[in-house]
């Protein structure tokens, strides 16, 4: 396993949002987490991504513990993230908010950048070609001079991707990438995902909504309700699950997408 | 979300349309070999005492340089920031008049006191709140000042006197235009350091946490090493003017470096819309300039002057330099 959490609990002033969470992800591999409103999908990526401290547990990433780690440091390790609202960098253009990925990959000070130092600039460089290359896999290169929050919104997202594509990770956490994207910009979502994959060898862990696109992607899907696994298989395990189907009958008409 | 775009960009006004008329690389080398000119020439022409004026203008402008990538770049409060004026021009006073020291053995002297002044300040106060940073920094440029008031070493309230001038090559500095040139060299040089820093790694970070600290940190950003980071850079520009300040005037006292200065040089950064190098330049020349064009006026002149920086921010709240459009 790539990602092992063990035992993991999250408690919020008494309010337990994850319970005894045991979850994995293999390398190489897309594996998805899929559960009602409130299960605690973005509180999991957070316990992963140092933003949140389980009161119990053990996450371990590549044989390192993950656990006591800020945010910063478990991105350095290799874990990267999007957000469920968009957070791009506002007033900066596309390509300065994905450079922000190759920050933890370089090392100029204030010192090399104000006397231009050749290893300063050389590494400036580098870092653009790099972050070029993330635009230009997620397919949005030509915009790379405009400013990232004036793009369409799909657009939008596939600037998060590429931002978290140029931090190097080998697992590339998504939360609802789908969400408010129209159906053949989910289709290339898709197409991205598995590409991501295979070409680049990131494992993907994928938190979705959109049930026909998580069926179709995922090797692996784990459902939380209630901050607790209560189903783990592949697409057709998941799909006729008692314990599944009876989590989302409980929930509102409109936030049924089961399909 | 289409509409988005339609939003975000007004019709371009005449200031717009101005700078807007720059962003072809040929006409700006132009614009800059003609600032190199008028500051070349200035002297001459303004005589001794617009000399004198236009020198302090230029120090501001390394202030205000250094306080914009605090305040502008990163996006923290400081309400001190005359401190590190205070703790270069001290550094260089103490050790060069009761130390015997030659000045420019000083210079890193002042520039590593700047700099653990920077972590001093910045280390206990980054995890604060904008609010609290207010008046951690406040209270930190207070109490540099009431040191220096207070201290045997700094001279106390009538400060150092007698801080010797500075020579090069067996030439001594002095004199007015002298200074006036050694401080358009530094301001020039400020300005390149500071466009150098905005468009470098360290200086997008800046600007990511400013934005968002959680997405920086989520990119692998160390939000606290990057804060303190811009403290330090802007506490050392603070003391580069400072040295040479007490070097150019051969005396100081606690009064150079009060709580005005500090808001002084704010009021520059913020004019200039925060983070923009050419406003912030601007905004120092009219924090400074502005009282002294209005001298006819006479005791109404600083009233006037208020009113018009009142007026500025009202009608450009984000400062006087237009942001970034496409
Ligand atoms: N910082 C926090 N403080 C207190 N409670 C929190 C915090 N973060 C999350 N919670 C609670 O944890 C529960 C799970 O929230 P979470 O955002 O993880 O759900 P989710 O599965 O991502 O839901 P959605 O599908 O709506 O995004 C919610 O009840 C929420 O109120
Ligand atoms: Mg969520």
């Amino acid at each position: 396993m790539l990602l092992q959490l063990d035992d993991v609990v999250l408690r919020f002033a008494g309010n337990t949002v994850l319970e005894n969470i045991r979850f994995g992800v293999e390398e190489n591999s897309v594996a998805s987490l899929i559960g009602p409103n409130g299960a605690g999908k973005t509180s999991l990526f957070n316990c992963i991504t140092g933003f949140y401290r389980p009161q119990q547990g053990s996450i371990t990433f590549g044989g390192e513990e993950l656990l006591k780690r800020k945010p910063h440091a478990v991105t350095r390790l290799g874990i990267a993230r999007t957000f469920q609202n968009v957070r791009l960098f506002r007033e900066m253009s596309v390509l300065d908010n994905v450079m922000a990925g190759q920050h933890c990959r370089s090392r100029a000070g204030a010192f090399s950048a104000i006397l231009g130092l050749p290893s300063q600039r050389a590494e400036e460089r580098r870092v653009r070609e790099i972050c070029e290359e993330c635009l230009e896999f997620v397919g949005i290169a030509d915009e790379a001079d405009r400013i990232a929050t004036n793009l369409a919104y799909g657009h939008q997202r596939l600037v998060e991707i590429a931002r978290a594509l140029a931090t190097q990770p080998r697992l590339l956490l998504l939360d609802e990438p789908a969400a408010g994207l129209n159906s053949s910009e989910k289709t290339e979502l898709v197409r991205l995902i598995r590409r991501i994959r295979d070409e680049r060898g990131v494992a993907v862990l994928l938190i979705e909504h959109d049930m026909g696109l998580v069926m179709e992607v995922s090797e692996h899907i784990s459902v939380l309700d209630h901050g607790r696994i209560i189903a783990e298989g592949n697409a057709e395990t998941i799909q006729n699950d008692p314990a599944v189907i009876e989590a989302y009958l409980g929930q509102d008409e409109d936030e049924l997408e089961l399909t | 979300m289409a509409t988005n775009k339609v939003t975000t960009r007004p019709a371009p006004g005449a200031i717009e349309r101005l700078y807007a008329a720059f962003d072809d690389p040929r006409r700006r080398w132009a614009l800059y070999a003609v600032i190199i000119a008028l500051l070349l020439l200035a002297p001459p022409v303004v005589g001794r005492y617009g000399t004198v004026i236009l020198t302090n203008a230029l120090l501001y402008v390394i202030l205000a340089l250094g306080l914009n990538v605090v305040v502008g770049f990163a996006g923290l409060l400081d309400l001190g920031y005359a401190a590190f004026f205070a703790v270069g021009a001290y550094t260089t006073g103490i050790l060069t008049q009761q130390f015997g020291f030659n000045f420019w053995l000083t210079i890193p002297f002042a520039l590593c006191a700047a700099a653990i002044a920077g972590v001093i300040i910045g280390g206990p106060t980054l995890r604060l709140r904008s609010d609290y940073l207010a008046i951690v920094t406040l209270g930190f440029g207070e109490i540099v000042r009431i040191g220096a008031r207070n201290l045997e070493i700094t001279g106390q309230a009538s400060g150092l006197t007698g801080i010797p001038s500075p020579s090069v090559f067996g030439y001594t500095l002095t004199g007015p235009t002298t200074y006036y040139y050694i401080f358009a060299a530094l301001a020039v040089l400020a300005v390149i350091a500071a466009q150098r820093l905005l468009h470098s790694r360290l200086g997008r970070a800046w600007l990511y946490v400013r934005h968002d600290e959680d997405a920086a940190e989520a990119m692998g950003i160390n939000r606290v090493r990057v804060k303190l980071a811009a403290y330090i850079t802007g506490a050392v520009f603070g003391a580069i003017g400072g040295v040479f300040f007490a070097a150019n005037l051969g005396a100081i006292s606690p009064q150079s470096f009060s709580f005005q200065q500090s808001v002084l040089v704010l009021m520059a950064v913020i004019l200039g819309g925060m983070g923009k190098i050419p406003g912030v330049i601007l905004g120092a020349f009219i924090v400074i300039l502005g009282p002294e064009l209005l001298r006819d006026i006479g005791s109404l002149r600083l009233l006037v002057f208020a009113v018009i920086l009142l007026l500025i921010m009202l009608f450009r709240p984000s400062g006087i330099w237009p942001g970034r459009r496409s």
